[in-house]
Order: C-alpha cells, then sequence, then structure tokens
C-alpha cells in the first residue's frame, strides 16, 4: 500500500497531506490525554506500535503471486481508538519513507489516510458496533483486524484510481484493487489470526487490561 | 502451560504458516514481486507519460535495505516479547 515516492502527482499528494493533518492532531492530544490519565497505559502504547512495526515490515507471499505486508494496525485501533493508530503509523511511515525508501515523503499523506486512518476507521467502528450486538469478543477482534488490513488496502486502490482515472474510473480502480486488495485477503486473514491469538493470550494471563472492552 | 491454549495457538499459528506455504503450491511459477511495483507499473500503463516528479531523498543498497527491514521486526519483537513476558508473568 505504500505508493511510491513521486507516483501521486502534486495535487494529489497535497490533497491526502491535507486529509489526514486533522487526525493526527487529533490523535497527539487523545494520546496526550491517555497518558495524562493513566501511566501505566505506556507499555500498552508501545506495544501496540510494536506490533505495527512488526507486521508491516513483513513482506509476505500471496496466493495471487505477488507480495505485499500487513499492517498491524487492528490491535491499536481496538484498545485506543483510531486516532492513537493514525499517530503511531505516521511514526512507522516516516521512519520507512525515510530509510527504506518504502513509500515516500510526497505520498507519505496518501499512506497514513490509508493504513493509519481509514483502515483504523473501519476496525475501530466495526468492533463498537459488534460489541453493542454482544459478538463473542475474539471473534469480534478477528473481524476488525481484518477490516483494518484490507481497507487499508481498497483505500489505496481508490487513491490511485483518483489519480489515474485513465478512461474509466471504475475501470481503473478494479485494476488497482485487482492488484492491491485480492493479493491482500489471504495476508489479513493471517494477521487476524495472529490478533486474535495475542488477544487469547491477555485474556488468560490478564484480563484486566481489556477491562471495558469485553 | 493450559493445553487447550497450547492447543488454540498451536492450530492457529499453523494456520497461518499454512496459508503463506499455499501460496508457493498453488502458484509455483510466480515470481511474488512487490504489490507495490506491480501498482507503480499499472500507473506507468495508465499513463505512459508520466514521470514521477519527485525521487527518494535516500535509496540504501539491497544489503542495507534487508538489515534495516530485520531491524525493523527486531525493534518491535522485542517490545512485544517484552510486554507478553511481562503479561505471563505478572499477578493478576
Amino acid at each position: 500500500m505504500h505508493i511510491m515516492e513521486g507516483f501521486l502527482p502534486p495535487f494529489w499528494a497535497a490533497f491526502w497531506y491535507l486529509l489526514s493533518l486533522p487526525f493526527i492532531f487529533l490523535g497527539i492530544k487523545k494520546l496526550e490525554n491517555i497518558i495524562k490519565q493513566d501511566q501505566s497505559k505506556k507499555l500498552l502504547l508501545a506495544m501496540s506500535g510494536a506490533f505495527i512495526l512488526v507486521l508491516s515490515s513483513l513482506k509476505l507471499p500471496s496466493v495471487t503471486g505477488s507480495s505485499s505486508h500487513p499492517t498491524g494496525t487492528g490491535i491499536s485501533a481496538i484498545l485506543f481508538g483510531f486516532n492513537v493508530s493514525s499517530v503511531l503509523c505516521t511514526i512507522v511511515l516516516i521512519f520507512q519513507a525515510l530509510l527504506l525508501a518504502h513509500g515516500g515523503i510526497t505520498t507519505l499523506g496518501a499512506d497514513i489516510f490509508s493504513m493509519g486512518i481509514i483502515g483504523p476507521a473501519v476496525a475501530t467502528f466495526s468492533f463498537n458496533l459488534l460489541k453493542k450486538f454482544k459478538v463473542n469478543f475474539l471473534i469480534n477482534v478477528f473481524i476488525a483486524s481484518f477490516l483494518a488490513d484490507i481497507f487499508t488496502y481498497i483505500t489505496t486502490s481508490l487513491q490511485l484510481a483518483l489519480a489515474y482515472p485513465g478512461s474509466k474510473l471504475l475501470d481503473s480502480f478494479v485494476l488497482f484493487f485487482s492488484i492491491f486488495a485480492l493479493t491482500q485477503i489471504p495476508l489479513a486473514i493471517a494477521e487476524s489470526l495472529l490478533v486474535y491469538v495475542f488477544f487469547d493470550f491477555i485474556l488468560k494471563s490478564k484480563p484486566t487490561i481489556l477491562k471495558g472492552l469485553i | 502451560m493450559n493445553n487447550i491454549y497450547f492447543f488454540k495457538w498451536f492450530a492457529a499459528i499453523g494456520l497461518v504458516v499454512l496459508i503463506f506455504s499455499l501460496a508457493f503450491f498453488l502458484n509455483p511459477s510466480a515470481d511474488f514481486s512487490g504489490a507495490d511495483d506491480k501498482g507503480a507499473k499499472a500507473i506507468k500503463k495508465l499513463n505512459p507519460d508520466y514521470k514521477p516528479w519527485f525521487s527518494p531523498i535516500w535509496e540504501p543498497p539491497p544489503e542495507t535495505e534487508s538489515m534495516l527491514f530485520a531491524l525493523q521486526a527486531a525493534i518491535g519483537g522485542i517490545i512485544l516479547g517484552y510486554f507478553l513476558g511481562y503479561l505471563h508473568f505478572s499477578k493478576n
């Protein structure tokens, strides 16, 4: 989902930056509040960020014959809400753009918007909704994490289709969707299995961490 | 460790391994190039005249790149391991 450096025309590069900035700002405020209220959340925050760092560095093979990486944003979106994921993702994406030439500075706004905002936002929304319907917690985190991953790549497809509509926007979207989103399905399932094990481990070891979520 | 948990987690991790092994079985001749690169190729196909207007400020050599990727995963892995160890040994 990392759009290569220079591959978004200046208009769209600026557009996604402007759209992402307010979310990052809100996220920083939220982070400050969380730490002010409860110092013990720091470890949980570090862990959520670490999960993104690890999963987004794993380039994995998919049945479609190409490779891609999971996003790892589900955990932070579930534990803290999607605004916090936006900040954590921004840090990871800057590291990858500057040190790995993976993604870029001009495409950073678009990458933050897909991986740090839309994906996690869908996860937070879905998690809260299914919680209201009393869906089993572990099934709920599985679904939320899957959606965070897949919606990140759907957003990337849409961003590229908007920038390169060709003769028909829909055809262009289908093309990018087939490259990004289809490849992502098995990866998203695998990522969600890990998130499931992770939360099951917390439930077993220290369920008090999940107070208010179950 | 409780046997039921061990079995559940073992099955889940096993399934993860299976998903990625399946990719090679179902698609043995594929090159497994990055979807990001394929995206860039599709852009060039849609817009043959498009020239990227900005190039990376610094691009690591391939060996350094894989080292930095491994380092990234290692740093994250250490923090995750620390957290899971903390959970495992903390008393409720």
